[in-house]
This record gives C-alpha cells, structure tokens and sequence, in this order.
C-alpha cells in the first residue's frame, strides 16, 4: 500500500506501524511516532494497522537550540 | 531551581549549528552547561552517533518543539520527545511568525496547559508580557523562559526595562533569558538583573571558536550571577567622589 513517511510517498509491504519501522531498517528503540498528527507510543505500534495515505512521521533524536 | 534540578552553572547551552560534533561536544564541556536543549527530526546523517554525544555529555537534556506553529503540533512533539529522551521535561516553543520566531502566546497558553496535565515539565519560551506569564504559572509552568531578543538574532535585551519588570513581577518563579543573547556581555547584564539563568545557541556555535567562546560565556554568566548576589549600587544622576575629601592638603 501507499502511505506518507516522513512526507514522502512510499510503498509499503507493511501492515503495521511495528512492521515499517523494521521494513525501513530505522532503530525501533530510539525513534518516536506520530501517526495523522497524533503521537504513537512504542507499545501502540504493533497495534497500529497501516492504511493507505496514512501520514506517517518517524523522529530521531536531533541538534536543537 | 529548575522542577527539580540545581544545577551548578546557569547556563543552559543548545545544540545546534555546530562546525562538528566534536566541537559540540568541546563546547558543551567548556560551557560547564548541565542543561543542553535539542529537538526531534526526521532522521538524517550523524543521528546515532548525536545519540551518544548526547549520553556522553551527561546533561540533563531539555527537549524542544522547535518550528510547531500550532498547539497540536508541540503538543505531539513534547509527547514524542518524552518518550525518545525519556525526559518530562519540555522547552515549549509555538511560534506565531515565521520571520520573527516570536510566541504565539495564546497557543503556548494552550499547549502548556494541556502538558502540564499531563505530567510535563513545562519551560516555556515566551515574551516579557506579564499577563502571559501569569496565564502560564497558572496553568502549571514553574519556569518561565521570556526571550531576550528574536531567537538568533544577537540583539541581547532588547526590552531590559520590561524585563526587569517582568523579574520583579515573579519572584519566586525561576526565570531564563531564552534567546537573542550574542555576547557574553548581554547575558551577564541578565544574570546581574537576577534572572536565574540563560539559555543561548548561536552566540557560541557562530563564534569563530565556539569552545572559546562557550568558556567565555560561561565566565560572564557566572560574574554577572555573583555580582546579582553581591548587590550592585544604585545608579546616581551625579558625580560623587570616592576619595574622601576630608584630610585634604591645602595648596593653593
């Protein structure tokens, strides 16, 4: 399916949040979710079935002022 | 002082801009900071290697919601950022303008009540408008953190009066000087009107040799909170001289 990661269109075989986060090689443990504008917690993820156009944003620890 | 932190130095020192991570890390040390901010973004090169950076500091980290324009925006951020840094303490910027980086007051307002609900350490980055600040308190900030000047702008205080207003108004509020703060100067003229700490980024990470500058920061932050404590004296309109003049020779 197609969703929106990060802003980018992407295809995905994913089905879960859970699921991209490994499909994308990103560190499950030091990346934070949101999913349409709402935060994710980490325990929600498996939780969290992907749906096409979904707006997908994963973070990661960054400088900052 | 700080939710429940007392750190030694009342510098807090951002994280951004740096020529190299190794300066950062330099930097951070000759700033004698405990307290260092930094944000969440979408992942690009040198994430990992920041995450170390960050644990070798040993800095209380101070996340921010740096570019959320809305209330949700900083709201989901802050929310992110507690569970990335494991961390309840949050810099709360909403920004009303673009080109200014000035709070929206209202917004902010919003979003800190709605943190400090739910279990957030909220410092918020504000103006000097003390009817603002007071919603802030009210919501269930203890820590205010009124801008000196627009953020990177090295302006310093550009409302000192109004500030000084703002320091007596909240007594027993910790309050930071956040943003606009360029030279070492302009943060000891805060921490000598008795705020309680001050929180800059560009100054050092833009000067030539941010370590050295960090180190000279931490100097003046440092002087400016000792002579605070010391009690400066009090401007006089006229001359009064120091020598006393009794005892004086007469020769003319």
């Amino acid at each position: 399916m197609r969703v929106e990661l990060n802003g980018e269109a992407i295809r995905t075989q994913a089905t879960t949040l859970s699921e991209l986060i490994e499909e994308r090689d990103l560190p499950a443990a030091s990346v934070a979710t949101a999913v349409n504008g709402d935060f994710v917690p980490r325990t929600f993820r498996d939780g969290t079935a992907l749906s096409e156009g979904m707006r997908i944003e994963i973070l990661s620890p960054m400088q900052g002022g | 002082m700080f939710y429940d932190v007392t750190p030694v130095s009342r510098l807090f020192l951002g994280t951004a801009q740096y020529p190299s991570p190794a300066v950062l890390a330099d930097a951070i040390s000759a700033s004698g900071s405990e307290i260092i901010t930094v944000s969440l973004r979408r992942e690009g090169a040198g994430g990992a290697h920041f995450r170390d950076l960050l644990q070798a500091s040993g800095c209380h980290i101070l996340p921010n919601t740096a570019g959320c324009h809305s209330a949700r925006e900083a709201i989901t951020t802050a929310r992110m950022a507690r569970e990335v840094f494991g961390t309840n303490w949050v810099k709360l910027e909403v920004i009303g303008h673009a080109d200014t980086l000035q709070p929206d007051p209202f917004a902010l307002v919003e979003a800190a009540r709605e943190l400090c609900a739910d279990g957030f350490e909220v410092f918020p980055y504000t103006t000097e408008d003390l009817i603002v600040g007071e919603k802030l308190v009210e919501a269930g900030c203890r820590v205010l953190m009124p801008w000196g000047s627009p953020i990177g702008s090295g302006q310093g205080l550009r409302h000192e009066d109004a500030l000084c207003s703002m320091r007596a108004h909240f007594p027993d509020i910790p309050l930071v000087i956040d943003a606009g703060i360029g030279a070492p100067s302009q943060a000891a003229r805060a921490m000598e009107m008795g705020f309680d700490a001050v929180l800059l980024n560009t100054a050092v990470a833009k000067a030539g040799d941010p370590v050295a500058m960090a180190r000279a920061f931490a100097g003046a932050v440092e002087s400016g909170r000792l002579a605070h404590e010391a009690g400066l004296m009090g401007r006089r309109d006229m001359a009064v001289a120091s020598t006393p003049l009794f005892g004086m020779a007469a020769l003319t």
